[in-house]
């Protein structure tokens, strides 16, 4: 008598058969009729030509058939909208049914229908149930408004089901609190927009009480919903905490973490020397501990959300070091992620443990762990820097195991530590050389290739080893191939009298046998310096190195703080925001941790809060290289990529994108290309073209250059700077400055060809900034530049590019082009070249819109160190067009007002104190935009001590 | 495979992601819980040999949809006496019906199991004989009373003829040994498990001689918590039948104690495709009481190809497959210990083996809780009768692992 012989009907006309069944008077029959078809559905068979008899069968007082024509309706609906119609009104009928159980059902089948056509019948029963008596239906409602929703949006809103749902929220019952949330929560994701969860201080009361008393999924749903609340101070936050806590100790480990997410959200709101704070911190360790001994997917999960809490707050964990030691018989996902916490924990006063510990790991069987443990003890002696000696003989040791990987992954990690601890370790050298012929893997002998490089000096037979190594060089890796000729130059750099001989060998192996324009290059590079000047050669190849940083693999500290507010969920599994992986069409919401604001102290004044960076901290934010390419690479790729794109194919697609326009305009230099632009016209008529700029300003540009400097003689122009150094761009040297002449912004650039090429088809392109800035003309460089050729270049730039916000504000990436390669770097531009000519305010409308711009927006400023007097400071400001609009004398100071207008029509009203005698001025700023004060502060620095 | 779907339907293909994911993984348990598609996530749990995959389109919580897959694992169990595919294919509707009742639109409805059987009454030989005479089906016809109270666990109108509240209190240890037999790490995992069958609406409070011991504990959502936090007692309204009432943790090193020793040498010769092997179990703190139920299992390396050992007591077996040693021990009588011993065979000519073996131990030590709680006392409120009390305690091995 079991349900397993419903699958065994295979024969043909089996449709046939059921359909005779589903028609028949016996009850009995009909209904294992319909089990079999049910059978049939969960196996993915299709069954949907039943579906007249099947929906025929509704009409029954029987529950059990009922419930499973009701199954049957839900998959196949879709697929014969008309047919589904008919069911219509049994659903009518079945939601005024005496028995809560069938009108919950009713109306819980009715959502899951998903077809058009049908919702419209549905919405006066489900207006009905949701204001039902019995809660069971109620609830059941709250969710049937969700789906509804997610089939059709609008007719939800014009119903006012979304209303009612709201005021569910204060249900009598809990678990019809707890559906409501989370049907509201579901439509707030989708529409991220429509503000439907206003959380105040009330509702989250509301919110916090239905916590203690609905099922854990509801608990979920109120926790997630807390996470989005910002509380109004820390004392708020505080008491929220106090109430979310007890919901640590619960069983469902889904709970506990979503738990752990409002706490650790909240925690950035209270302030440290609270005792509140640590009870907290205290508090937090015992549950994520006991989170890892449920089973292994569970562990996985916590194991990846510890390690963002281990980041943000290493102090929660910091005693819990041995419940992330490994059990062989973990799972490897385990035992990876619990490595990896391991390290993050690891501090001078537990190492010796973690040490034992990943010993033991680097003689286990699976590969991929031992490799990683071996790594570990690296990254230790890196990080806990007492530990450095004992890291380096724990792997000593190992290399002695003589196990192939085990040794090769030993020499990678023990390069790092001589780039961390020069001239400390280097004693074990000897021991590595010893092992030198187990190298097989690329990484490992490009390890010990530049140790010996490296230490050429210490080791005697070093050009042996070397030697040995350039036999097979064409056999090489890349990787291998760069660092062994690195290596011998080196060697020879340091032995000139005996490697002579190698060192031609392995530049002539480089720069004429190898394909690898990489190899090839640097190659040349070498063989260049070493043929004219030695001695600077010297200086190049064995500079002192930067030691390497403590830890490369921690999150980025912004991403970090979003990823916090996803703690439990995918985005904490995957350690991506959820805009990196969620399918497009739905918008995602940026969460960011709630800003730290004690109540006491934001009613001070705001003096203190703009405090100016200091300048040299601009220089950290151009954005490196890496992190520029990819930026530059977003640039039009449209909705996020799920899954990490193929880098090669990526960096294609993005250079052809970025030069697009630059490619199209380097076409017309050959008569055939079609439609070229009006590029063949002398340069000078490429300047008029300049869309932000006054008719006529190149004329007036070029007066301007004879008549030298008059009234009309541009802002100050900064001395010119590499931009871009040629070892990075394959030779190609740009350095360059902006200026502003007469209404013109342009770009003047100095383009060197270090390398051994003539260079051509040169193109440029910017990606989208605050400013909109673009170039207004291509790059025009007349001739191919030969090796060691110079050229200057004057580009005019538009601001009528197309506008993205920036970080810093003023930062600019450019795209180069030439015949060689595309090339990216970042710089930052004066915000003085975009003051405008006509920036000069009237007093009265000065004085008005000093009024009506909010205090918040001030920002002040000091100016150190500048010996002008007031009139001229006045005359300086005033040749980079920053006018002064009325001086005071005020108590023997000195009060200028100012004005200036960004191109962008951005008015910025300044007041500036000048004491005689004193050299520091201070500067008061007042912006609609206040973001671009810090920026014209630099530009007031700039230009007053120039 | 069997498929049901809750939101709209998604085609059956996904899963081929996963068979390859699974087919990566050497072994069933290394499959990775989390699973990314071009369009979906599938969130996995192995249980029992089998697989319960979930596909997720949006962003959710995971630990939330594999507790929910684990719950539904433990409902089948309930309900079924096992969860095997044999279980799931002989009671497809019953299952159906389950899980529509469990999840709704993707929100959890009822997954207290006291719910669903008053929902959907499990399958018994007798109910299917009676079903097929009258016609009638296990699909309970009216609403379940619990799931609207304020205790959603209990359902109304509970009768016993005998009252009964027992409480199993369970205590795995968890530790690494090392080579040396001092100890890396241990901790001690205990849950209470209770079976209650009172009659009315009891309401409980449990006391314990020492309850300074549980600083890490989860509850069962019928605890209420503030009792806890003031008087460190455990006051409750009962779910009927079979629940764990609290899990706890006990980590402080000097708490937990070590009730077994092993004392081993293994050791492989170099180029003689030969090993010895000897280990030896004995008593350590075992507060007085016979330790049973002993088994090692080891995993030996990959070039053994067979062992030849005698024990003194029990009886071993070793899978040359697997490479599995398991040694059935049974109880540790003190006068003699008991011992293993013999020689290893290696493959002729493969290296010496560079990892040593860990040696997993399970035992088994009845009438006592390691970590020393103690119930004190039960009282019941709220309902007139007197019930039968009683307390069993019992601690195990957990993940016990010994290293050579």
């Amino acid at each position: 008598m079991t349900d397993s012989k419903y699958f065994t009907t295979t024969k043909k006309g089996e449709i046939f058969e059921l359909k005779a069944e589903l028609n028949s008077d016996k009850k009995e029959k009909k209904k294992e009729a319909v089990k079999k078809v049910i059978a049939s559905m969960t196996v993915g068979k299709d069954v949907s030509a039943l579906f007249p008899d099947v929906v025929n069968c509704m009409q029954t007082d029987n529950l059990e058939l009922k419930k499973l024509v009701y199954l049957y309706l839900m998959n196949y609906a879709k697929s014969q909208p008309d047919m589904a119609i008919m069911a219509v009104n049994t659903f009518v009928k079945d939601c005024e049914d005496p028995n809560p159980l069938i009108r919950a059902l009713a109306v819980r089948t009715m959502g899951c229908i998903r077809v058009d056509k049908i919702t419209e019948y549905l919405c006066e029963p489900l207006r009905k149930c949701l204001k039902d008596e019995d809660p069971y239906v109620r609830k059941t409602a709250a969710v049937c408004v969700a789906k509804l929703h997610d089939i059709n949006a609008q007719l939800v809103e014009d119903q006012g089901f979304l209303d009612t749902l709201k005021d569910l929220i204060s249900d009598s019952n809990p678990m019809v609190v707890a559906n409501a949330v989370a049907a509201l929560s579901e439509i707030a994701e989708s529409h991220p927009s429509s503000n439907l969860l206003d959380l105040n201080p009330q509702s989250i009361n509301k919110l916090l009480t239905a916590l203690n008393e609905c099922t854990e999924c509801g608990q979920i749903f109120i926790l997630d919903c807390l996470a989005n609340y910002t509380p109004k101070d820390d004392r708020e936050a505080q008491s929220i905490c106090e109430r979310v806590t007890p919901r640590l100790s619960h069983a469902n480990s889904a709970v506990v973490l979503s738990a752990v997410k409002v706490l650790m959200k909240f925690m950035e709101m209270l302030s440290k020397d609270l005792d509140y704070y640590g009870t907290l911190l205290k508090k937090l360790a015992p549950p994520l501990v006991t989170l890892l001994s449920a089973e292994p997917e569970l562990q996985y999960v916590a194991l990846r959300n510890i390690n963002l809490i281990v980041q943000k707050r290493p102090e929660v964990l910091k005693h819990e070091m041995k419940v992330f030691f490994v059990k062989y018989n973990d799972p490897i996902y385990v035992k990876l992620e619990k490595l990896d916490i391991m390290i993050r924990l690891a501090s001078q006063a537990n190492i010796a443990q973690v040490l034992a510990e990943l010993k033991e790991y680097a003689t286990e069987v699976d590969v991929d762990f031992v490799r990683k443990a071996v790594r570990a003890i690296g990254r230790c002696a890196i990080k806990v820097e007492q530990s450095a000696e004992r890291c380096v003989s724990t792997l000593l040791d190992l290399i002695q195991t003589k196990v192939n990987y085990v040794v090769q992954e030993a020499i990678v990690v023990i390069k790092d530590i001589f780039r961390k601890y020069p001239n400390k370790y280097e004693s074990v050298i000897a021991t590595l050389c010893e092992n030198l012929d187990s190298l097989d893997e690329p990484e490992a002998r490009a390890a010990m290739i530049w140790i010996v490089g490296e230490y050429a000096e210490r080791i005697d037979n070093a050009d042996e080893l070397l030697e040995s190594f350039l036999e097979g060089f064409h056999d090489e890796s890349t990787q291998v191939q760069l660092q062994l000729l690195t290596a011998i130059v080196k060697l020879f750099l340091k032995k000139p009298t005996e490697t002579q001989e190698l060192v031609q060998q392995v530049l002539s192996l480089a720069t004429q046998d190898s394909d690898n324009p990489d190899l090839r290059d640097r190659g040349y590079i070498y063989w260049r310096l070493l043929s004219t000047d030695p001695v600077a050669a010297k200086e190049v190849v064995l500079a002192e190195k930067p030691l390497i940083s403590e830890e490369t693999d921690l999150i980025e500290p912004t991403l970090l703080d979003e990823l916090i507010c996803y703690i439990g969920t995918l985005a904490s599994v995957y350690h991506k925001p959820p805009s990196a992986f969620v399918e497009g069409g739905r918008g995602v919401v940026h969460k960011s941790l709630p800003p730290r604001t004690a109540s006491s102290e934001s009613t001070e004044s705001p003096e203190t809060a703009p405090a100016g960076a200091p300048p040299g901290e601009q220089l950290d934010a151009v954005p490196t290289q890496g992190d520029l390419l990819g930026d530059l690479l977003n640039l039009d790729l449209g909705p996020p990529v799920s899954g990490p794109p193929l880098a090669a194919s990526a960096v294609q697609m993005g250079a052809v994108d970025l030069l697009g326009g630059g490619l199209d305009s380097l076409m017309g230099d050959e008569p055939e290309g079609i439609g070229a632009p009006s590029f063949v016209a002398p340069p000078a008529a490429a300047v008029p073209a300049n869309l932000g700029a006054p008719m006529g300003s190149g004329l007036s540009d070029l007066f301007d250059l004879t008549s030298g400097v008059g009234t009309l003689s541009g802002s100050y122009v900064a001395p010119k700077a590499v931009w871009l150094p040629a070892m990075k761009a394959k030779g190609l040297e740009i350095s360059g400055t902006f200026t502003r002449q007469a209404g013109t912004i342009s770009m003047d650039l100095q383009l060197t060809n270090k390398a051994l090429q003539v260079m051509t088809d040169f193109a440029i392109q910017f990606n989208r900034n605050s400013f909109g800035l673009a170039p207004a003309a291509p790059l025009q460089v007349h001739a191919p530049l030969s090796p060691t050729q110079t050229v200057e270049i004057s580009l005019p730039l538009s601001t009528a590019g197309s506008v993205m916000k920036t970080e810093p504000l003023n930062s600019l990436q450019v795209a180069v082009k030439n015949n060689i390669d595309v090339f990216y770097f970042s710089t930052l531009y004066p915000l003085h070249i975009l003051f405008v000519e006509d920036g000069k305010m009237d007093r009265q409308m000065f004085l008005a819109t000093w009024k009506d711009i909010p205090n918040e927006n001030e920002a002040q400023f000091q100016i150190r160190d500048c010996p002008l007097n007031a009139e001229a400071v006045s005359s300086r400001l005033q040749s980079s067009n920053i006018f002064t609009v009325a001086r005071r004398n005020v108590e023997g100071q000195d009060m200028l007002y100012q004005s200036l207008k960004l191109t962008n029509g951005i008015w910025v009203l300044a007041e500036l104190r000048i004491q005689p005698g004193n050299p520091s001025f201070t500067l008061s700023l007042k912006c609609r935009a206040p973001e671009v004060s810090q920026h014209v502060y630099q530009a007031y620095e700039t230009i007053l001590k120039n | 495979m069997s498929e049901k779907h809750w939101k709209s339907v998604v085609s059956q293909s996904v899963c081929d992601y996963f068979f390859e994911a699974q087919e990566k993984a050497a072994d069933v348990e290394n499959v990775p819980p989390v699973i990314s598609t071009p369009h979906h996530y599938l969130i996995s749990i192995y249980r029992d040999k089998l697989f319960f995959v979930s596909v997720i389109q949006t962003e959710v919580p995971p630990l939330f949809v594999i507790e929910f897959l684990h719950r539904v694992a433990d409902t089948f169990q309930d309900y079924f006496g096992e969860c095997s595919e044999a279980a799931i294919k002989d009671n497809v509707v019953i299952v159906y019906e389950l899980l529509e009742e469990m999840l709704d639109n993707g929100f959890p409805l009822a997954t207290e199991s006291n719910i669903l059987k008053e929902l959907i009454k499990p399958p018994t030989i007798l109910r299917s004989v009676v079903n097929s005479i009258t016609g009638s089906s296990n699909v309970g016809d009216t609403l379940p009373t619990g799931q609207l109270s304020n205790i959603p666990w209990r359902r109304a109108g509970v009768k016993y003829t005998n009252n009964e509240a027992y409480f199993d209190v369970v205590e795995e240890i968890d530790a690494i040994i090392d080579k040396s037999g001092s100890t890396v790490f241990a901790e001690i995992q205990g849950v209470i498990d209770a079976c209650i069958k009172l009659s009315g609406m009891p309401d409980l409070s449990l006391s314990f001689m020492n309850p300074r011991l549980l600083d890490d504990v989860s509850f069962h959502p019928c605890i209420r918590f503030k009792r806890w936090e003031s008087e460190r007692v455990l006051s409750f309204i009962p779910p009927d039948g079979n629940f764990r009432l609290i899990s706890y943790r006990v980590s402080s090193q000097n708490l937990v104690a070590i009730p077994v020793y092993v004392k081993h040498s293994i050791s492989f010769k170099e180029n003689s495709s030969c090993g010895r092997f000897d280990i030896t179990i004995g008593p350590k703190q075992n507060m007085g009481k016979t330790i049973e139920g002993i088994t090692v299992t080891v995993h030996m390396p990959k070039v053994v190809l067979n062992m030849n050992l005698t024990p003194t007591q029990g009886s071993y077996t070793f899978d040359p497959v697997t490479k599995v040693l398991t040694w059935d021990v049974g109880k540790i009588t003190p006068q003699k210990l008991p011992s293993l011993k013999g020689l290893v065979n290696l493959q002729s000519g493969a290296p010496k083996p560079e990892e040593n073996p860990s040696l997993n131990i399970q035992f088994k030590i009845q009438q006592l809780a390691i970590s020393g709680l103690k119930v004190n006392r039960l009282d019941m409120y709220g309902e007139k009768y007197k019930p039968f009390k009683g307390v069993k305690y019992v601690t195990k091995a957990g993940k016990f692992q010994v290293r050579t």
